[in-house]
């Protein structure tokens, strides 16, 4: 499994570079995984960023678009403004989870 | 894999640098509850790849946009040998409302929304909606008619232009 370094953090990750280990992420390293992808997180980008990370212990897997709109009350429009071009897997990485397998 | 910290740079790539301009045309031809879906699916996966997506709603698809119907499409067993029912069964009253019934909570039970909702997420998305210009003659019906955010009533061939270098899928 590649190891990366994302500022001075040292993190498992997939062939694709979404990390794999739940418990290597935290905020400081989400801004810096952000920042690698063109993003600066402001509070609703966290919103949405929280929600995954909740989300995904007791869910068992990645939120996809729908649910984050659903159950986090962001409007999906406004993902794809938070989040351009591919919101559900860009989510996904800078919460540090895999990418969303759900369809819907 | 092994371990190794020799990939630093590790990012994965969403496309961003290099755009594809990919787009993709859905055809949706079928006023059937189970064929409506196909076309949904696709679409909302497309957009939320960042893909340009246009569906063409014509024949019976037009059921999917026309407001007084598409709260209410239906999944018949008949002539449908995917059930592994026997096909007279389909036949008998009330098989096709308790069909339909069923599938209806087995989409909902798999966190997939109802006909209208979904075509609401897939405008949210960026999708585009298209009514046919020949069904909307053929059946007598107009703008007022449809789901408010289709964009227009056009022809074959209009389509056909907006869509211009796109996949195409029928359905």
């Amino acid at each position: 499994m590649p190891v990366v370094t994302v500022g001075p953090a040292t993190v498992h990750v997939d062939a694709e570079g979404f990390l794999t280990q739940y418990d290597e992420w935290n905020e400081p390293l989400a801004r810096q995984l952000a920042a690698r992808i063109g993003i600066e997180l402001t509070d609703e980008h966290w919103k949405a960023i929280s929600f995954l990370r909740a989300d995904y212990p007791a869910h068992g897997e990645t939120a996809t678009l729908r649910r984050v709109s659903t159950l986090a009350g962001i409007p999906i429009k406004q993902l794809f403004v938070l989040f351009p071009g591919k919101p559900a897997k860009k989510m996904a990485y800078i919460a540090g989870l895999p990418k969303p397998r759900g369809c819907v | 894999m092994t371990t190794t910290d020799a990939a630093p740079d590790l990012v994965p790539d969403f496309g961003d640098d290099t755009p594809t301009g990919r787009k993709l045309a859905i055809i949706c031809s079928k006023g059937n509850l189970d064929m409506a879906y196909p076309g949904l699916i696709l679409a909302n996966a497309a957009l939320g790849e960042g893909v340009e997506t246009h569906l063409f709603f014509t024949f019976w698809g037009f059921d999917m946009i026309t407001k007084s119907r598409m709260h209410d499409l239906k999944f018949t067993m008949l002539g449908n040998t995917a059930t592994h029912l026997p096909q007279g069964l389909g036949g008998l009253p009330g098989m096709t409302a308790m069909a339909t019934h069923q599938m209806k909570k087995q989409i909902q039970e798999v966190g997939v929304p109802g006909v209208p909702e979904f075509l609401e997420q897939i405008v949210a998305s960026g999708g585009h909606l298209w009514a046919c210009r020949m069904s909307a003659d053929m059946m007598q019906l107009d703008k007022s008619d449809l789901y408010d955010d289709v964009e227009a009533i056009i022809s074959a061939a209009d389509f056909i232009e907006k869509t211009d270098g796109a996949q195409l899928l029928f359905i």
